[in-house]
């Protein structure tokens, strides 16, 4: 029978060692028992979350001395061992013949995409979707707390032209365009979590293939609008003096009969402007390397010229890994771009009167362009009364 | 809402047109991602 002392103590080191993981992982682990496999230290410090220090694993790679003796029964293995072969494939040094050609055929094992699996289905999928739900919050706040903005001076009942159809054509490419990518992106991200437990597997397979192939086409409607509307447009957003002034008083949404003034884009509008161009440019970037998979180095480049600030990030990189990284950077950007867009919609059309009709017809109402562009409507006022003929 | 209608025949007409020039242009992500037989040597 056990002494209960000794029983409390064994207690008593148990609990030390789950209270104070970290002195597992200082102390020098001898592996030369399990012949390189993991010990009891490296479990335990696995569980608690540590990084567990892998280089004698990789030392040991097709180690002769660890060999079985030839005079041994060899069996189809040979001199090796599976754990020296299962080893061997997870650190990439193994010689291996593939029938396909591809970048990546040779590439049996790799671990990262359990880090990858795992971010993608935890905090990429909550945080992202309360940054969604947190802005339509907002937005909902703001409309319940200062209403639609509605045009404070009387309206005069004629227009001017805001802008041409090639630009309202190359607007809405953009806006359709993002608005079928972003629901299908979204519905392969929360498909399995949101989507199935509605309709069904069968029903989300179809939509899912279906989706699939409108998320990697409509893309390229996407990108050349993109293109489109920076031509348009990037004379009209350069930054200007007045911007300060307009974003110092909160462009006038924060209080009425406040209406800083504005060419013809606001302070506010060219925020959204070169959010969708430096943005949306990131996301088509990191789109196009998943259209052509394994085609670009993306992430390995770009940490290497991280790593010369200061940075030190990994430069080889599994083509699985820069896969990986690219879905993921492909969806964070796009969530924080999404998030952007939903304050662009709403300004634009339940938010503030008389704003969808710049991009719904063209035409604005001339009270409403002297107050949000007032500039832009005194230079529009000005060039129409000099080509206007003397009565 | 003209517009709108416009931009997005206009989007899918990319689409389709992007498929078809991808497609002629011999690039086949299916063959790019293909699985492998694997012989270890």
């Amino acid at each position: 029978m056990r002494k209960p002392v000794t029983n409390g103590i064994r207690i008593f080191l148990f609990i030390l060692a789950f209270l104070f993981p970290l002195s597992l992982s200082a102390q020098e682990v001898d592996r030369s028992a399990t012949g390189g496999a993991q010990t009891l230290e490296d479990i335990l410090a696995r569980q608690a979350g540590q990084t567990i220090d892998t280089t004698y694993q990789l030392e040991q790679l097709g180690d002769p001395e660890s060999a079985a003796p030839s005079s041994a029964d060899l069996g189809v293995l040979g001199g090796a061992s599976d754990a020296d072969i299962w080893r061997a494939y997870r650190w990439g040094e193994t010689d291996l013949s593939v029938s396909s050609r591809t970048a990546a055929a040779d590439v049996v094992m790799q671990d990262s995409g359990m880090k990858w699996l795992n971010f993608r289905a935890g905090p990429l999928r909550t945080y992202g979707g309360y940054l969604l739900l947190g802005m339509l919050g907002v937005l909902l706040l703001f409309y319940i707390l200062r209403g639609k903005i509605r045009i404070e001076g009387e309206k005069t009942g004629t227009t001017i032209e805001r802008f041409k159809p090639l630009e309202r054509f190359g607007h809405w490419l953009l806006a359709i365009s993002f608005i079928i990518l972003a629901v299908t992106g979204l519905a392969s991200l929360f498909g399995r979590v949101a989507l199935i437990p509605l309709f069904g597997k069968e029903a989300f397979s179809a939509y899912a293939w279906i989706g699939k192939w409108v998320h990697n086409n409509i893309s390229w409607a996407f990108m050349l609008a993109l293109i489109w509307v920076f031509l348009f447009w990037v004379l009209h957003n350069l930054p200007s003096r007045h911007d300060i002034g307009w974003l110092l008083k909160g462009g006038g949404l924060f209080s009425k009969h406040s209406h800083p003034p504005a060419k013809k884009f606001n302070a506010g509008q060219k925020l959204i402007f070169w959010s969708v161009i430096i943005l949306g440019g990131s996301i088509s970037v990191s789109g196009l390397s998943l259209l052509f998979p394994f085609e670009f180095h993306l992430f390995s480049h770009t940490f290497s010229v991280l790593n010369n600030f200061g940075f030190d990030l990994p430069t080889e990189l599994l083509p699985h890994e820069e896969m990986q990284l690219a879905v993921l950077w492909h969806s964070i950007v796009s969530f924080v771009l999404i998030a952007i867009i939903l304050a662009h919609i709403y300004i634009g059309s339940v938010g503030m009167e008389g704003a969808y009709a710049a991009m719904g017809s063209g035409q604005v109402e001339k009270q409403w362009a002297k107050e949000h562009h007032s500039l832009w409507f005194e230079e529009v006022e000005k060039a129409n009364s000099s080509t206007t003929p003397a009565e | 809402m003209r517009m709108i209608v416009l931009a997005t025949i206009g989007a899918f007409t990319i689409a389709f047109l992007a498929e078809a020039i991808l497609e002629n242009s011999g690039w086949s992500t299916a063959e790019r991602t293909a699985s492998s037989n694997v012989r270890l040597d």
